[in-house]
């Protein structure tokens, strides 16, 4: 194992130091038993998030990213180590963690409204005063238009945002989002990530966010983990002290570019790591 | 603009599906006149449209018509209700779902019309024993379409459910079942084809009810055009199962 994690940059040294931490990952160990062997997905990742606090998650393909969303969101069990919200421990999905998925996940039977409604059903809000909320929302994502159409009517990134809507309708206090911009455009991308943040610090809510975007996590974040390639533990994590709000014009400054080369080194090292085990694997199979 | 494109979208394609129809028709008249086909095998299509108001005025069809399709739709009742419950128990019961569904898929194939005998002895000779044999008959490809649908639903709508903490029975309501809906629904309709066929085989067979009968009876007359005109009638049962199921569909599951 080359680069060790920086072994003096501990999780919860970020944020402010006299409150409580909201979220806290413990140690988690996570592996997965496949045909060709165990893969260890999160190889134990301690993490403290403080209330309000704006998180991103960077690390190689593969390198256990979502696995580690899927632990907090409650979505998988058998692993070790402890997840706690406020104190409490986490098993199985929680009231207050809204999580927004990598993978296309609109319901394609319901119409946009519908789909961003749907956590609003589930508590039991009649029809009208859900769909009032759910406006709110499919506006926030810039989606106002598009309410009676169905998903199967809409482009991925489209359908990318009513996800999006859909979990802050629930209006969790602890945000999941993996890769929530992928399918989008750089121009949309910047929009919705500054919305996002508006949404966040309007809401103080605590939002965690996977992306591969340099540029993006530096300019959203307070603080950014930075993942090894497989197994995947903690490279270092990287505090941003950048004054906010943070406009667009200051990703032209030099501590932004400073904060970006930083993260991109640590990240290179171990995305050249995984390029050059991918090879060697497919090496040995032609074998 | 709009009244152009519902043109192109609902109307040219009716128009086409009859043009080609009236095309074969066309060319079966032609090659039976040149000989190429014994016109006493396949009578004439003009004479089998000459014989459609003979056969409705003269042979009942219209009570038959409607017999048979009550029982193919009280069998479609069975069949959807049951069909689908048993492939739902089966997702729910792995280990049921184990031992079964090889039998199932063997049952589906098996001839299953020729156990009528055995319903006849068990329902006595009546439209409950048709219905029986073409529910009996139709429900394997219902329960393994079902259990299909289910068990593909995709694993991040699950999670999304999970994670808005729906209880189990909201995650099969609002998520698994309109999810597999659009797969439950090859399974009935292929089902409704299944009882169909063997509705009409069991009333030709037994010689009792709708138009399986009359095809029977008319086949032993040696009225060729009567049977096939008869024949073009089972086909509209069928036709109406399939437009009723892709309207319920439709309404059922939105958004495809
Ligand atoms: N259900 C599973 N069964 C077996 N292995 C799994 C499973 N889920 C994930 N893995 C493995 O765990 C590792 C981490 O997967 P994960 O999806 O967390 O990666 P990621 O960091 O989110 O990657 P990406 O950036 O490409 O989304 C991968 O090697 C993957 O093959
Ligand atoms: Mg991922």
């Amino acid at each position: 194992m080359a680069a060790a994690p920086n072994a003096s940059a501990r999780p919860g040294d970020g944020g402010s130091a006299s409150a409580e931490p909201l979220l806290v990952v413990d140690d988690i160990y996570k592996q997965f038993e496949t045909p060709e062997g165990p893969v260890i997905a999160v190889d134990h990742i301690s993490l403290k998030v403080m209330p309000g606090e704006f998180l991103s998650v960077i690390g190689p393909s593969g390198c256990g990213k979502s696995t580690l969303f899927n632990i907090m969101g409650g979505l998988l069990d058998d692993y070790q180590g402890r997840v706690s919200v406020a104190g409490e421990t986490v098993k199985g999905p929680h009231a207050s963690i809204g999580m927004i998925f990598q993978e296309e996940s609109t319901f394609p039977w319901r119409t946009v409204i519908d789909n961003v409604a749907f956590p609003l059903e589930i508590a039991g809000m009649p029809k009208a005063e859900r769909h009032d909320r759910a406006l709110h929302f499919i506006d926030l994502v810039g989606l106002n238009g598009f309410e009676r159409r169905y998903p199967a009517e809409l482009s991925g990134g489209m359908r990318q945002r009513v996800s999006m809507a859909r979990t802050l309708a629930s209006e969790p206090k602890i945000l999941l989002m993996d890769e929530p911009f992928a399918a989008l455009d750089e121009q949309t991308r910047l929009l919705l990530g500054d919305k996002v943040v508006q949404i966040q610090q309007q809401l103080q809510q605590t939002t965690l966010l996977i992306t591969h975007n340099l540029t993006e996590a530096v300019q959203l974040s307070d603080r950014i983990l930075v993942m090894t390639y497989r197994p995947g533990k903690t490279k270092r994590i990287v505090e941003i002290k950048l004054p906010r709000p943070r406009s667009s014009e200051i990703v032209g400054s030099d501590a932004f570019g400073h904060y970006v080369a930083q993260i991109w080194n640590d990240l290179r090292e171990e995305a050249s790591r995984g390029l050059k085990d991918d090879e060697s694997r497919r090496a040995e199979r032609r074998r | 603009m709009a009244s152009r494109a519902f043109f192109m979208r609902q109307v040219v394609p009716i128009l086409f599906g009859i043009a080609c129809l009236l095309a074969v028709v066309v060319a079966i008249e032609l090659l039976i006149r040149l000989g190429a086909i014994n016109r006493f095998i396949v009578p004439y299509p003009s004479e089998i449209a000459g014989s459609f108001k003979r056969i409705i005025v003269e042979e009942d069809v219209p009570a038959r018509f409607l017999l048979t399709t009550g029982e193919a739709l009280a069998a479609s009742l069975m069949l959807t209700v049951v069909g689908i419950s048993l492939g739902a128990l089966l997702h729910r019961m792995h280990l049921l779902r184990l031992a079964t569904e090889t039998w199932i898929a063997a049952v589906a194939s098996a001839p299953l019309v020729l156990m009528y005998p055995l319903f006849l002895v068990i329902f006595g000779r009546s439209a409950l024993t048709i219905i029986m044999m073409g529910f009996v008959s139709a429900l394997p490809p219902v329960i393994l379409k079902t259990l299909e649908g289910l068990s593909t639903t995709r694993v991040v709508l699950i999670n999304v459910g999970r994670s808005f903490k729906l209880t189990p029975s909201q995650l099969y309501w609002k998520i698994l079942f309109p999810s597999a809906l659009p797969t439950i629904f090859v399974g009935v309709r292929l089902g409704m084809i299944f009882a169909l066929i063997n509705i009409v085989g069991v009333e030709f067979l037994i010689n009792f009810g709708g138009l399986g009968q009359l095809v029977n009876e008319l086949a032993e007359r040696y009225d060729l055009p009567g049977t096939y005109a008869a024949i073009c009638f089972v086909i509209l049962v069928s036709v109406v199962f399939f437009i009723v199921t892709e309207r319920i569909e439709r309404w059922l599951r939105p958004g495809t």
